[in-house]
């Protein structure tokens, strides 16, 4: 659902900050892709807070929000072999706990 | 039926009632969420939450949804700058000062450029700013396009018969989360003193999506 704005969200990661994904493999509703887990990305914007999904699925509040942000990744960093000019870029939400600093 | 294949002038009413050449109707059997959907949706009228009536009329309201409403956005981000500007910052707020619904979603407008062309999937199910566009095409929910619009956008766009230039930058966008995306098309040549309406026809959904461009003339 629509989140009013980013202000005041207690937010560990700023605009441009490099990030990993998380690697890990676990069950349940989870919003992180497959193919961008364990991949280094930057911080493109924080979208805002929102309830965890990972919670919600299950009727749960997913309380407290969780800050969500657009990651940017380079797609030959997503993928060796990308086939594109090496400009081109993926962007993915992913919320901050899938995020650690790269 | 078949038995005098060369005289079809002279048809054997007194045999059977099936139309000749019939085809079975394609009808499969209902899939576990289907039957769940199904059994949920008759719990809830059953147990007076909605009703029958209630369901229609929004299925009703979602099918009304169409390309025309983002069409709009596009024409007047367009046409008036303090307009794009507000839609690309604040693009919930931008669509109520046309008219349009707020949406339940955070909209995120993402403009294209002589350089830089934008592409919209959503790789984990088919989320999509529906209240803009209406329902997503079939292909748009495929696994095709869903694994390899993140993994070869060029290829795909070559697939839609967008060949971008190498020294335009894709930028995918992988829908997986709580934004929606909105394409806004860069305003093609040729339109210069076109009215809204002229430039809203103009703007098709596979252009909001990323898989296309407009163009002045067909």
């Amino acid at each position: 659902m629509i989140a009013a704005s980013t202000a005041g969200v207690a937010a560990r990661f700023r605009t441009g900050d490099r990030v990993t994904v998380r690697w890990a493999d676990v069950p349940g509703h989870i919003r992180t892709p497959w193919y961008i887990r364990g991949r280094t990305g930057v911080i493109e914007r924080l979208c805002g807070a929102y309830p965890n999904p990972e919670e919600l699925a299950y009727a749960r509040s997913g309380l407290p929000a969780r800050p969500l942000y657009r990651v940017r990744f380079a797609q030959a960093a997503v993928w060796p072999d990308y086939a594109g000019s090496a400009a081109d870029t993926l962007d993915v939400e992913i919320y901050e706990h899938w995020l650690e600093p790269a | 039926m078949g038995e005098h294949p060369h005289h079809d002038d002279h048809h054997d009413h007194g045999r059977s009632n099936a139309h000749p050449g019939v085809r079975p109707d394609a009808d499969e059997s209902l899939t576990y969420y289907q039957v769940m959907e199904i059994a949920l949706r008759e719990l809830l009228i059953e147990k007076g939450v909605l009703s029958a009536e209630a369901v229609r009329r929004q299925v009703e309201k979602m099918d009304a949804w169409s390309p025309a409403q983002g069409a709009r956005v596009v024409a007047r981000a367009w046409t008036d700058p303090a307009f794009k500007a507000k839609l690309l910052e604040l693009g919930n707020d931008a669509l109520v000062d046309l008219g349009l619904e707020r949406g339940l979603f955070k909209l995120v407008v993402i403009e294209n450029t002589a350089d830089l062309h934008n592409l919209v999937v959503c790789t984990l199910c088919s989320c999509y700013p529906r209240w803009l566009l209406g329902l997503p095409p079939d292909w748009y929910k495929s696994r095709n396009y869903r694994s390899r619009a993140v993994r070869e956008p060029r290829a795909v766009l070559r697939e839609f018969g967008l060949d971008l230039h190498d020294h335009v930058t894709v930028r995918v966008h992988d829908s997986n989360a709580d934004m929606r995306y909105l394409v806004l098309p860069a305003r093609p040549e040729g339109t210069e003193g076109w009215s809204e309406e002229q430039l809203a026809a103009i703007v098709t959904r596979d252009c909001m999506i990323g898989v296309a461009v407009p163009r002045a003339a067909s």
